[in-house]
């Protein structure tokens, strides 16, 4: 992929770890042809500058990972969504904050702005001012005999995030899901234009609070990889081990609370109580119980004490005692196992086209994980493996969840073993460059692509939540299944909503 | 004589009326500590159903806009249903003023009436969830009542009478033996019970989530004292149950119409204990099943269903009517 790249684009200075390429339109236009013909470059991320659209591609085969950018002076690009479907509400999403066009998108309706911003275009050279009307937001036609609507959302009965879901069924059956998001747009990436890189990371840490080490870790990583600079290597497995303590108490609270959504309490309680002690180990750990903010751009801000490693060998043996026989339950629960298996499927080949990661790939059949491919320090020191599915139902989801669990608890046992001494900070030194990291959070591959200039501000800098390549595929999962499974394939796929409204 | 008897029996029923009110809330209270105890959690207090419905009653009611008579009177209709049908069930006492005229068919009568305003004002203000409860509702009730109904038949055929009162007086005069009929009765009771009581696996009172609720979709448009009154009624129907339950198939204990006061108090608490074993079973089921698929309902009170008619069946041939 990237030979072909590189015949076909200019290769940019001062883009690492991954080559850059500038594009001619005629280029990009052929490079869509290309993508129809080529299954395995698969799409990782799309993203726009004032007048830049970016987009990163890796090659599933090869392992490598390449961007190409193309210059858009008249606003407009041709759209790649018609051969990655994953990229329609990227595009949709450019719209509405660059205003650059995605030519002939087959799905030209707004994404995230629902025009209840104090200016439109929040990104673009020339912000102009809202519309002032906002017309109500056109969903896609349903026809058939016997067919209604359950609008649901985007406020809930439950304590959630807040996103609509406009269901159109026949009787009990779900006839069509349609997802509008967009609710918790915070004009992140326009809150981290022009500052510095500490406060860039403080935004970034908060782009999705469940997955905040994995984020800053990306942003981390993107900044380092745009400067050139070093990370002691008693950072990077502080890092890591960071990492899986989040991936463990997220999984570990997603078990309980899918069981939980099947009214089957017990497991949320009994699954509650290990994600708080993984939490409060974090918390006597590293001083914050999601560990937000303590991964920062040029290693990690707190040491691990002398007597956290205690603390953290001790919590490993708790949950290795408490989690098997929660397992043994989970698997011999009938009524459970009934709600579960075979609800909410998704097709192996929809999960490639759309490129998602995580658990929702895995369940799936799709097996990547940004640990292993690319990968990254200190994983290529550790012995792991990236548990697959193929029935692709909500039971397989939970199984990912459960042997992902079992693998970051020898993880964490390992990084223990193998943690160099050493500082854990080293100031960064800016420089001008672009970066960009892959980090593997617990949905899923996180993309982080960040652009520094020479005295340390960053002009532009996009986070790609996995929920992107996800919430689409939520809408598929349902399709056949009854309203009253929803919340049960919604929890199994657990997308961020925060992530992704940005 | 017939004097005091009829004065009596009066009384009973007032104090009956006033006991299932008073002790209501607290089963529900009991049911949900309960099962907060058996998940390792603390859970609320005792008294927090009461302080709930305190709180409903104090507070204003909110009214959609296309609110119709319907939806603003059947508070009051479901709430004084279900109230008087739980009258009709001997809790402490066979001697009740109601028993001479309402019997077990005009107890399903009222608590089918009480549903069947619920449903209807759950679709009145046009909302998805309204119109989603209520067809679930209905669902699920034209599967129950049928299978209640079969019920009452079996114990009816045993005992020549559809007279809660009179089914005590039989029950516990020992003529009756060990049956499989009324076994199998009790099982599709049971059944039913937790159908219309709206509790897992058919439905979740505890659920946050919309989508898969039954009973609280139906209600989900309601606030205030309306709130109130059919979150009470809810709470009453779980006590008509269990004490129906208990009547009929557990009825030692409940005092006889010329029993004097040691007879009667025992009676109370007899009637306080079963309820107490009562809450600590449905806890314990609860806790220890998943929720069903909304298309499983028709399997499981269909085996309801089936259960109660074998019973009838058995009873049938066994007698030789």
């Amino acid at each position: 992929m990237l030979d072909y790249l590189a015949s076909v684009g200019l290769r940019a200075e001062n883009h690492r770890p991954y080559p850059r390429f500038d594009l001619s339109r005629e280029a990009w236009a052929e490079l869509v042809t290309t993508l129809a013909a080529k299954d395995d470059w698969s799409l990782l991320g799309l993203w726009a500058d004032t007048a830049i659209v970016h987009m990163a591609l890796r090659d599933e085969a090869a392992m490598t990972v390449g961007v190409v950018s193309l210059s858009c002076p008249e606003g407009r690009f041709p759209s790649v969504a018609g051969v990655r479907p994953g990229a329609i509400r990227l595009e949709r999403t450019i719209q509405d904050l660059f205003g650059i066009c995605a030519e002939s998108l087959v799905d030209p309706r707004p994404w995230l702005d629902h025009d209840s911003w104090p200016i439109r275009l929040p990104l673009s050279a020339d912000p102009p001012d809202p519309l002032g009307q906002p017309e109500p937001y056109p969903f896609l036609p349903v026809e058939g005999p016997g067919l209604h609507q359950i609008p649901v959302g985007p406020v809930h009965a439950g304590i959630i995030e807040p996103g609509h879901f406009r269901f159109t069924c026949n009787g009990e059956t779900v006839v069509r899901l349609e997802q509008r998001l967009g609710y918790v747009h915070k004009g992140t990436e326009w809150l981290m234009a022009g500052r510095s890189i500490a406060e860039a990371g403080k935004l970034a840490a908060r782009v999705s609070g469940d997955s905040t080490v994995a984020h800053s870790w990306a942003f981390a990583g993107a900044v380092e990889a745009a400067v050139g600079a070093p990370v002691p290597p008693r950072a990077v497995w502080l890092r890591a081990l960071m990492a899986e303590l989040e991936r463990l108490a997220n999984h570990l609270g997603d078990i309980g609370a899918i069981c939980n959504d099947a009214s089957f309490a017990f497991m949320l309680a009994e699954c509650g109580l290990l994600r708080e002690k993984v939490l409060r180990t974090a918390d006597a750990c590293f001083g914050h119980r999601l560990m937000m903010d303590r991964i920062v751009p040029g290693g990690v801000a707190v040491d691990l004490p002398a007597e956290g490693r205690d603390a953290i060998l001790g919590l490993v043996r708790d949950i290795a005692v408490a989690f098997p026989p929660l397992v043994r339950i989970y698997d011999e629960k009938a009524s459970l196992q009934d709600r579960t298996v075979g609800t909410g499927r998704v097709d192996g080949g929809l999960v490639n086209r759309f490129g998602a990661g995580g658990h929702v790939g895995r369940a799936s059949g799709r097996g990547l994980d940004a640990r292993l491919g690319p990968g990254y320090a200190p994983y290529d020191e550790l012995e792991f493996s990236v548990p697959v599915f193929t029935e692709g139902d909500v039971n397989a989801r939970v199984w990912v969840r459960i042997r992902e669990v079992e693998a970051s608890l020898s993880l964490v046992q390992q990084i223990l073993d193998k943690l160099p001494e050493g500082p854990v900070h080293v100031p960064v030194v800016p420089m001008a460059g672009q970066g960009m990291a892959l980090v593997e959070s617990f949905r899923g591959e996180i993309m982080t692509w960040v652009a520094v200039r020479e005295d340390g501000i960053v002009t532009r800098c996009h986070p790609r939540d996995p929920s992107w390549f996800q919430w689409p595929l939520l809408e598929a999962a349902i399709e056949g299944n009854i309203v009253a499974d929803f919340p049960l394939c919604n929890k199994s796929f657990n997308c961020s909503y925060s992530g992704h409204d940005l | 004589m017939m004097v005091v008897q009829a004065l009596l029996a009066g009384v009973f029923q007032v104090v009956q009326m006033a006991l299932l009110l008073l002790l209501a809330p607290g089963l529900t209270g009991l049911v949900r500590v309960i099962k907060a105890r058996l998940l390792g959690r603390r859970g609320p207090p005792l008294v927090q159903p009461y302080l709930d419905l305190l709180r409903l009653l104090k507070k204003e009611v909110v009214l959609a806009e296309n609110a119709s008579w319907l939806f603003r009177t059947t508070p009051y209709l479901v709430f004084t249903a279900i109230w008087l049908a739980a009258a009709l069930v001997p809790t402490f006492s066979t001697a009740l003023a109601l028993t001479a005229t309402a019997d077990l068919i005009a107890l399903v009568a009222l608590l089918a009436s009480a549903r069947f305003f619920l449903a209807l004002a759950g679709m009145d203000v046009g909302t998805s969830f309204g119109g989603l409860g209520s067809s679930r509702e209905m669902m699920i009730a034209t599967l129950a009542e049928p299978a209640m109904l079969m019920v009452i038949f079996s114990v009816a055929i045993l005992v020549r009478t559809t007279s809660l009162s009179l089914i005590v007086d039989f029950m516990l005069s020992g003529g009756v033996g060990l049956r499989v009929s009324l076994a199998l009765a009790l099982i599709s009771l049971l059944m039913v019970a937790i159908a219309e009581n709206g509790r897992v696996p058919i439905d979740n009172p505890a659920t946050h989530l919309e989508l898969t609720m039954v009973h609280e979709a139906m209600v989900l448009e309601y606030s205030g004292r309306h709130l109130a009154l059919i979150e009470a009624a809810g709470m009453m129907k779980l006590v008509l149950y269990m004490a129906l339950i208990a009547c009929i198939f557990l009825p030692w204990g409940i005092a006889a119409p010329n029993d004097g006061p040691v007879e009667l108090l025992i009676g109370l608490v007899t009637f306080v204990l079963k309820l107490v074993a009562g809450a600590v079973l449905l806890a314990m089921f609860e806790t220890g099943i998943a929720k069903m698929r909304v298309f499983r309902y028709g399997e499981f009170l269909g085996g309801a269903l089936l259960l109660s008619l074998l019973g009838a069946i058995f009873l049938y041939v066994s007698t030789g009517l």
